[in-house]
């Protein structure tokens, strides 16, 4: 499970495949995640890219190839050749190894903020209330909202609730961040808050999965871009290279309509003018 | 539904406030005279009728037997809709459950116990004696038996209404818990199983609380309904409220002021427990947890942002 470098990656995606019924939404996808890495996904919308996150914390059974998260599989235990179904008990404890962030927040809505971020370290965990609570105002220290402790999500708004919503992830001290759509949300002049704890998650070395359409972050912040499309990933690079000079069309495509002001996806970042494609994106 | 605005515009408005003849609304009085008419002469002749006694009214309201019956009857809803609660509950869970046979189970129960008459099980529970005359609490398939007795002691009149009352109730309440399960979005318990909570940790932690503000209104009104229903049992010898005042009047065949007395009673409790209901709605409600004070919260800061 190690790779050439010596590294083992984080998530080791081989050959994933997922339907829904029918419908393929994941058709062979490969990826591997090292540890302090930001991948930043894009893609068009149904390309695949939430499914392909909650497939990485068994949110969604995956039904072909092989998902890896530190090293161990995802959902599944290898012995002696055979793979065993992992009970929902082991599956949980895996789960709290790795943190999610949802488009739409999805606090607990009869908690208090302290108590959203106490409840799992403390169910989950068997951390004494003590430590929890002073976990908890430490992290909603770094996202800037201690005095929020005792409010519920309704009065907060909605960056707030997305920013309690990071700190409830990582009171669980996850190895690993998944990140779907954290901004999309959210009122443009709101966005910013999030983005920058998002910022200093990654500047102090969190693995992260980050699907976005904020190219801005992502040329920031990601080390590597990842283009989803129908379910496999069309391409692949360093942020410069994929959102500047796009080999695939699709990709280019796809740029273009998120980086013009006309676009309906991107549209409102105020980051906008200085991230127009270089080139021609119509050729 | 007053307006910021209202307060500023008050002492302009009063300057020149209109003065204008009102609709005259004939109809309204013509029709309320009317049944006002009819209504006296019901009473009257209620009230004139020979026959029927209105000073037994008071002197039976306090009667020893109808208070042990009446007695009776609040035992018998809140024991039967415990039972229903606490089966109602269950059902849901396994109805929801990914687990195939206690889905069946649940439905199948549902099924059962909603689609035939309260009145069919109540019977059906008084006479099972007759077919399982040893009742016994032991291994399946074993003759290991941990304690028996004899039906016909165990399924007492009493018993067999809190079991047929409460059996059939929890088919109903399973319908309303599910809905109070469903109205807790998904959203939730994706983040609480991201977060390694386990299924049933999810259901107790998250879920659950949530459905209970949702679940209180229509549970109010089952809760009502089981005071009602539980008359029927006054079919299978069980002396509650109806049966106690029964027994009264096949003595003194004051059959009709026994059934006022009756209804008085009925009419207490039900207007007790919609009062309860109140209060148990408001004080639920102040959590801003529900989705209903999560919408309010969200136009009142609407509201605030457009001034
Ligand atoms: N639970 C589900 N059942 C059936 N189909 C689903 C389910 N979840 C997703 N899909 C389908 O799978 C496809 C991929 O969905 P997915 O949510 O992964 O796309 P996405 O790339 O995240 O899109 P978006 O940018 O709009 O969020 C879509 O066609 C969607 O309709
Ligand atoms: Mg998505």
């Amino acid at each position: 499970m190690t790779t050439a470098t010596g590294r083992t990656p984080v998530v080791r995606a081989h050959r994933v495949r997922k339907n829904f019924g029918r419908l393929e939404v994941l058709r062979g996808v490969d990826l591997d995640v090292f540890p302090g890495e930001v991948v930043v996904i894009i893609g068009r919308s149904g390309s695949g890219k939430s499914t392909f996150l909650r497939c990485i914390n068994h949110l969604e059974k995956i039904d072909g190839g092989l998902l890896y998260v530190n090293g161990q599989l995802i959902g599944y235990r290898e012995k002696a050749d055979r793979i065993y179904e992992l009970r929902e008990r082991e599956v949980a404890e895996k789960r709290a190894e790795i943190g999610m962030v949802f488009q739409q927040f999805n606090l607990f809505s009869h908690m208090t903020v302290m108590r959203n971020l106490t409840e799992a370290p403390m169910r989950v965990r068997r951390l004494p209330k003590a430590q929890a609570v002073e976990r908890a105002y430490r992290l909603l220290d770094r996202v800037g909202l201690r005095d929020k402790a005792a409010a519920y999500p309704a009065q907060l708004s909605g960056g707030q609730q997305q920013r309690v919503a990071i700190a409830r992830a990582l009171a669980m001290e996850p190895s690993l961040m998944l990140f779907d759509e954290p901004t999309s949300a959210l009122d443009p002049e709101l966005v910013g808050d999030v983005l920058e704890v998002m910022k200093g998650l990654a500047a102090d070395g969190m693995t992260m999965v980050v699907v976005t359409h904020e190219v801005g972050f992502a040329r920031e912040v990601g080390d590597r871009v990842i283009v989803m499309d129908e379910g496999v990933i069309i391409e692949e690079g360093v942020p410069e290279q994929v959102l500047s000079a796009p080999k695939n069309p699709t990709t280019r495509e796809f740029l273009a309509r998120v980086l013009t002001p006309t676009g309906s996806v991107g549209a409102t970042s105020d980051v906008l003018p200085e991230y127009t494609v270089k080139g021609d994106p119509g050729t | 539904m007053s307006t910021p605005d209202a307060p500023n515009l008050a002492p302009e408005s009063n300057a020149d406030r209109i003065v204008a003849v009102p609709v005259r609304h004939y109809g309204r009085w013509l029709g309320g005279a009317a049944v006002l008419l009819l209504l006296l002469d019901l009473g009257f002749a209620v009230a004139r009728n020979k026959n029927f006694k209105f000073g037994l009214v008071p002197h039976y309201l306090f009667d020893p037997v109808i208070l042990t019956g009446l007695k009776t009857t609040l035992e018998l809803t809140v024991i039967a809709m415990a039972v229903a609660i606490g089966l109602g509950v269950i059902a849901a869970v396994f109805r929801l459950s990914p687990n195939p046979v206690l889905k069946a189970t649940s439905g199948t129960y549902i099924w059962f116990f909603r689609g035939t008459p309260v009145l069919v099980q109540l019977i059906f529970w008084f006479n099972l004696g007759i077919i399982f005359p040893r009742i016994r609490l032991g291994i399946p398939f074993t003759d290991l038996t941990l304690w028996s007795a004899p039906t016909n002691d165990a399924i007492r009149p009493l018993t067999a209404a809190i079991l047929g009352l409460g059996l059939n109730e929890g088919a109903y309440v399973a319908e309303i818990v599910r809905a109070g399960i469903i109205s807790v979005g998904k959203g939730q318990t994706d983040a609480a199983a991201a977060l390694g909570m386990r299924r049933s940790a999810v259901m107790r932690r998250v879920v659950l609380p949530q459905a209970v503000p949702v679940v209180i209104p229509p549970m109010g009104n089952e809760f009502i309904g089981m005071l009602k229903y539980s008359a029927l049992a006054s079919v299978i010898a069980v002396e509650e409220l109806l049966g106690s005042v029964e027994r009264i009047y096949s003595t003194n065949l004051r059959t009709l002021e026994l059934l006022v007395v009756a209804s008085i009673w009925y009419l207490a409790c039900t207007t007790a427990l919609t009062i309860g209901q109140h209060y148990l709605e408001r004080y639920v409600g102040r959590s801003r947890a529900t989705p209903q004070a999560t919408a309010g919260w969200r136009i009142w800061t609407l509201r605030r942002a457009a001034h």
